[in-house]
């Protein structure tokens, strides 16, 4: 089957959703009244309050959104076929993600632009506060280690990315104290940057003294490295320090400086990414060579897949921007499913291109099979198989491998950096926070709260050993980020069944997504955590089994207030 | 047509430009909230030699000075003998 057939029936299904079932539940569900006074002209203060464009807040909303997570989960969950992870990326889409996306936008809309953390503080009380907090503080620390891994693996397989991602830092400066100092628009400057970078790729590409091989420098695979470890985990080692060195920084300068400025790159390769990769299907037309369902012996489908894919499918990190600030910002009530689910529609269609990337990049169903020969295989290497599919994709625009490669693996490592900037910089603020909840004043002090988050997140990609030695373990973090995110995304929709519940509305739109990612997280972290990690599992592992254990605990704790909040019991008000 | 890609630019612009706008205004939000604070700082017990002028301005910022004391995290009004709220 050719990969445009899969492309074009997501894309109908995509449109389909988002026609009719996105219309029905903003006409029957949550009702929508274009004449309800929405809280950004209400509280309107042009700082968080601020009536925005949709189509300009849905713009601003996918940026916010839109990341590596939606690469990578599917990357690796095409180890089952592509199959299963295309039925979850379009359904999980339609039925799961734009009606959270939507929901939680709604609700905050409905709720003077509240977040889902204060609505939910509201419903169970401080504890929830306290719990909110701590699997929020648990996702960005998953978000943290994931990513720190995720960079330090491409610039490890793909050397010539090295020299332009650095490139971009001082070019984001440049661009900040242009807009911020010289008040120009940002625009130009931010091409430039692009056109820079993405010039230094060519060259880096081309050149290999421009290429910074920590690998090679040390003798190859085979050499040793410093402190009596091999090659690549000295490589792992050094990636992942400079990585948090730098974090550090970013993290306590201001946004406009560098965080911003590294936005507004991102947001044209985002463009410029999805743009080369869907014209490079149609020029290319390529076969889809993997197979449509892959037996394995190893770790099941279901219900791993459920939490292997969550951005993409569905995840709580959207209700955090939607409740956070786009809520703040809506215009109308009734733009709330443009920007909601057509956001939401938005990720699929990256998750989709994604598993298109990965399962044309392999000549045949053997070379596929090889590359994916189990679980452990298919999340070390996943994201390094999306890198070369993709760049297969831009050949058909012309653009030579070596190039692609390199500017595929920018984008990737851009849009992991620009998350591991904002998720410490959140793990920060969340450390400070916890300070003043548990009284322990210097935790609230800016670089205390800093090294803690650089230190415990260090030391959670550094811990897990892979296949290549230390360090590169970091991807068997990748199921725990997505329970932690399922969990959120439950917490949110649980939010949105209540308040529909107390409206007298039909609440299973809501309901039927929240019981299955909860069933299915309890399910797949139940057996990660028993029959992998734990002293009985095959791969035993404490410092996951620890952590595994603690978001169990905690889904556990969400379901059982979930029950008794729809069940009546609970006399709070939302 | 040139038209639609203006409209296109011009999108793309505002959507660059939307968080950037925020951030700055909460920044110059930040430091007028300081400003005021200095203004009337002997309502949380520093001694101002100024306030007794300082008050005078109050009529004046009325308004502002609601959406502070309410964004300071304070309900009402912490001056006593003033009608605010």
């Amino acid at each position: 089957m050719n990969a445009i057939v899969l492309a074009i029936i997501g894309m109908i299904v995509f449109a389909l959703g988002y026609r009719y079932y996105s219309k029905l539940i903003a006409e029957k569900i949550f009702r929508l009244d274009p004449n309800y006074v929405t809280p950004a002209h209400r509280y309107q203060d042009d700082v968080d309050f601020v009536p925005t464009n949709k189509f300009v807040l849905w713009g601003h909303h996918f940026t916010s959104v839109a990341g590596a997570a939606p690469i990578v989960g599917p990357a690796i969950a095409v180890y089952w076929g592509w199959l299963p992870a295309f039925l979850w990326v379009i359904l999980g889409t339609i039925f799961a993600a734009g009606v959270h996306d939507f929901g939680t936008l709604a609700l905050s809309v409905r709720h003077k632009g509240q977040s889902v953390g204060t609505l939910a503080h509201r419903l169970i009380g401080q504890r929830a506060k306290i719990l909110f907090l701590f699997i929020i503080l648990i996702l960005v620390l998953m978000v943290n280690a994931v990513f720190a891994w995720v960079i330090s693996n491409l610039f490890i397989q793909f050397p010539a990315s090295v020299l332009p991602v650095f490139i971009q830092i001082p070019l984001a400066i440049w661009i900040g104290h242009a807009v911020y100092k010289r008040k120009q628009k940002m625009l130009i400057p931010s091409l430039i940057a692009l056109a820079v970078m993405y010039g230094v790729a060519v060259l880096s590409s081309e050149i290999s003294f421009l290429q910074i091989d920590l690998v090679r420098y040390m003798g190859g695979e085979a050499g040793t490295g410093l402190f009596g470890l091999g090659a690549v985990s000295t490589a792992f080692f050094i990636w992942i320090v400079i990585l948090m060195i730098y974090v550090y920084i970013a993290s306590v300068l201001p946004v406009w400086k560098l965080l911003q400025p590294r936005d507004f790159i991102n947001s044209h390769q985002l463009v410029v990414g999805l743009g080369i990769l869907y014209l490079g299907l149609l020029f290319v037309n390529p076969k889809i060579t993997a197979p449509m369902t892959n037996v394995v012996s190893d770790v099941s489908w279901f219900p791993l897949l459920f939490i292997t894919i969550a951005c993409g499918a569905i995840s709580g990190f959207h209700g955090l921007v939607s409740s956070g600030t786009s809520s703040k910002q809506l215009n109308n009530e009734t733009d709330a499913r443009f920007v909601g689910y057509f956001g939401a529609v938005g990720e699929g269609i990256l998750a989709l291109i994604s598993i298109i990337a990965v399962i044309t990049f392999f000549p045949n169903k053997e070379a596929f099979s090889a590359s994916y020969s189990s679980f452990a295989a298919a999340s070390a290497g996943g994201l390094g198989n999306f890198v070369q599919g993709a760049s297969n994709l831009a050949m058909g625009l012309g653009i030579p491998t070596s190039i692609s490669t390199t500017i595929v693996s920018i984008i990737v490592v851009s849009f992991a950096a620009t998350t591991l900037d904002s998720s410490l910089r959140l793990m920060r603020y969340i450390i400070s926070e916890l300070g003043v909840e548990y009284k322990m004043p210097v935790l609230e002090k800016k670089h205390v709260a800093t090294s803690t988050a650089v230190l415990a997140s260090a030391a959670l990609v550094l811990l897990p050993k892979g296949p290549q030695g230390f360090g590169s373990g970091g991807y068997l973090l990748w199921p725990l980020f997505g329970t932690a995110n399922q969990l959120l995304a439950g917490i949110s929709l649980l939010l949105i069944s209540i308040w529909l519940k107390r409206l007298g509305r039909n609440y299973l739109v809501t309901l039927i997504p929240m019981v299955f990612v909860m069933f299915m997280t309890l399910w797949a972290m139940f057996q990660q955590v028993i029959f992998e990690w734990s002293w009985m599992g095959t791969g035993s592992n404490m410092l996951l089994f620890i952590l595994g254990a603690i978001i169990f605990v905690f889904a556990i704790w969400i379901t059982l207030t979930a029950i008794s909040a729809l069940a009546g019991k609970s006399d709070r008000k939302i | 047509m040139i038209h639609q890609i203006k409209a296109l630019i011009h999108w793309y612009e505002e959507v660059l430009s939307l968080p950037h706008r925020r951030e700055i205004a909460s920044e110059l939000r930040n430091e007028d909230d300081l400003f005021l604070l200095l203004l009337y700082s002997e309502m949380i017990g520093i001694p101002n030699p100024a306030y007794y002028y300082t008050l005078e301005l109050y009529p004046y910022i009325l308004e502002k000075f609601h959406d502070w004391h309410l964004r300071m995290g304070m309900e009402k009004s912490p001056l006593s003998g003033f009608r605010c709220c």
